[in-house]
């Protein structure tokens, strides 16, 4: 039972990375960039939900759809206004704008006075309740974050399976040059990815909410995804998930069974062993360079 | 408007080009002889603060600037040089001893990094380096009995030949030895055959390859040399505070050492040390800044991370060779005064490289 219930924590906390190395997943696919954001637009999307439900008052799922349309709308922005300009540069340029752009959404949220500073609750009409499984005892939370990332995965599939937008991401993920001549507008699509990635942490955002408060500084929980995303491999989307979960339950029995301080290594520790092993993660693609 | 007719290859690799060279660092090198005399203590803490910043930057200049190895976790070296000076001067080991184990215990933890940094590059490298920061910076939480854990460690002042240097001249004139020491051999490195190699493992390690370059003995080499020079400021950087914890060594650090070296201009030598000028004139700056400012935004505890964030993303838009970069553009047009065109030093994109395909 003991181990049932470290488990179902560990599945809980691992959707969590999962969503959050999904949007490391979507915009490496699609732009080859690694954004260190991801997390900040995770705790933007919390906010923007805490705004509409606490602030203005507005139902939960109104507010909840606002909070998300919101931030893709943020995201497209965000890649029309910052990234196009330098896209085609180092890679590592991108890198260290997107850290700047953590600065900054982390110094602008700390800036709005009486509200910044502190950690508020997210009001979920699902709070506190429990269930009681037989010996389990299924906390409602964590059960919301489960079938939100199952249905939020379905949708996705279906998304880049069956429609035309998807399959021309999937296109110009695999080749920018060939899909814009194929006449996908490659540039517009990126800017959808960003779109994407952000709504995606928008809700990763309010789903974690409930458990650990909204403040922010909560998108350093960011820099534990990247191990997600790597264990996974990058640029695989169900890796992204697979890779959340495996290091979500390692945390999680690493938190139980082995001494103070392991928790929050674990993570670390396991993809120091991954890129060992095997570099290109469980789902990685193997491409190589012909010369 | 000046011509340098190179007639011999010594030329080429000479350390001061011409006369102008040695004007002006002549007058800096006097600048920081008598600047214990000239300004005044405060001023002189900031500007020691800029030399232990500027080694460490020097340090992960190499690494990343010159071999196009990233490191977000330059932390870790920082502090494995900090508490090895900090637990080895306690228990009285001389000065110059615990220095050189500061320097020689940060190069193995490189070599250590540099093992599963040499499977993976780009992005990936970035995360293993980010990895083992977090793990050091475990590792100096939880090992009490030598590091103190998040209570922290007091560090003696040091003493060389019965002298104490604890104070601001005595020390201030140690880091300005240990920074211009380090400077001359990162110059040396720099165009020696194994600089050269850095250079080109950098620009294409499959060309280097191709060139006889052994990689993972050269990349191996970078984060040794990087993380030492890293442990030698983090060495200084402990007796300077004289108190240091785990919390000074973590991820944030990291994200400004590496704030440090892009604004102050990859590849640059001397961006290492403007960086470090900006990273401790900055946060000065702020504060000035913040009594102009309405007390709505002054105020805020978010205002020097916004600024930080917005100076990032401006150089890295506007400015990607940094302030080192916006100083060869004034020099350039004061060299080619009624001749400067626009695009002279237009950026060049490049579609062609992929990171996923190895």
């Amino acid at each position: 039972m003991q181990i049932l219930q470290l488990l179902l924590s560990g599945i809980a906390q691992g959707c969590i990375y999962g969503l959050i190395a999904l949007g490391f997943v979507l915009i490496y696919k699609a732009t080859e960039t690694v954004s260190f954001a991801q997390g900040d637009l995770m705790m933007l999307g919390a906010f923007g939900a805490f705004a509409g439900m606490s602030l203005i008052g507005l139902p939960f799922w109104l507010a909840a759809v606002l909070a998300v349309v919101a931030m893709a709308a943020f995201g497209v922005l965000l890649e029309l206004v910052v990234i196009r300009p330098i896209l085609g540069q180092p890679q590592f340029s991108i890198v260290m704008l997107t850290i700047g752009i953590a600065y900054v959404a982390r110094g602008l949220i700390t800036m709005v006075p009486g509200i910044g500073t502190d950690t508020h609750t997210l009001p979920v009409p699902y709070k506190d309740q429990i269930w009681k499984l037989g010996g389990l005892v299924v906390n409602l939370e964590q059960l919301a974050i489960i079938v939100a990332t199952a249905i939020l995965c379905a949708l996705l599939f279906a998304m880049f399976r069956y429609s035309k937008l998807g399959i021309a991401m999937q296109a110009s993920s695999q080749n920018q040059l060939a899909a814009y001549y194929m006449g996908i507008p490659v540039k517009r699509l990126n800017g959808l990815v960003w779109g994407l990635a952000a709504a995606v942490a928008a809700i990763a955002g309010m789903l974690l909410a409930p458990i650990t408060f909204v403040h922010a500084n909560m998108g350093f929980i960011g820099l534990k995804a990247f191990p997600a995303a790597v264990v996974g491999g990058f640029g695989s989307l169900p890796g992204a998930i697979v890779g959340g979960l495996v290091i979500g339950i390692v945390e999680s029995f690493a938190g139980f069974y082995l001494p103070d301080g392991f928790k929050d290594t674990a993570p670390y520790i396991v993809v120091l062993l991954m890129l060992m092993i095997k570099p290109n993660g469980l789902f990685g693609e193997k491409l190589r360079k012909k010369v | 408007m000046r011509f340098i007719f190179k007639t011999s290859y010594d030329q080429d690799i000479r350390l001061a080009r011409h006369g102008g060279h040695v004007f002006w660092y002549g007058l800096l090198a006097a600048f920081l002889l008598v600047a214990p005399w000239v300004i005044d203590e405060y001023w002189l803490a900031q500007l020691t603060f800029v030399l232990i910043y500027g080694i460490v930057g020097l340090g992960l200049m190499l690494l990343a600037g010159f071999t196009g190895q990233f490191s977000i976790g330059h932390a870790a070296f920082l502090g494995a040089g900090a508490y090895t000076q900090g637990v080895l001067t306690n228990l009285g080991v001389p000065f110059p001893l615990a220095l050189l184990a500061a320097a020689a215990l940060s190069a193995g933890v490189g070599v250590v990094v540099a093992l599963p940094a040499l499977r993976v590059k780009g992005i990936y490298l970035g995360i293993a380096t980010l990895s083992f920061g977090f793990i050091v910076e475990e590792v100096f939480a939880r090992w009490e009995s030598v590091t103190g854990g998040n209570a922290g460690l007091h560090v003696k002042s040091p003493q060389l030949f019965g002298w104490s240097l604890g104070s601001g001249n005595g020390f201030y004139f140690l880091c300005l030895v240990v920074a211009v020491l380090s400077t001359l051999g990162i110059l040396n490195l720099l165009r020696s055959p194994t600089g050269r190699a850095f250079v080109a493992i950098r620009d294409s390690e499959i060309s280097a390859q191709s060139m006889g370059i052994h990689l993972a003995r050269y990349k191996t080499m970078s984060f040794a040399i990087s993380a030492a020079l890293a442990g030698l400021g983090g060495a200084l950087y402990a007796h300077k505070l004289s108190f240091i914890s785990p919390d000074q060594f973590n991820i944030l650090q990291s994200i400004d050492l590496l704030l440090m070296v892009v604004i102050g201009g990859l590849g640059s030598v001397h961006g290492a040390f403007l960086g470090a000028i900006f990273l401790i004139a900055m946060p000065q700056l702020i504060s000035m800044g913040k009594d102009w400012l309405p007390a709505v935004v002054g105020q805020a505890p978010g205002l020097q991370g916004l600024v930080y964030g917005m100076v990032l993303i401006a150089f890295v838009l506007f400015e990607p060779l940094g302030l080192y970069g916006r100083w060869l553009k004034i020099r350039t047009w004061l060299q080619l005064f009624p001749f400067y065109r626009r695009g002279l030093f237009k950026r060049q994109k490049s579609f062609t490289k992929s990171d996923r395909l190895r």
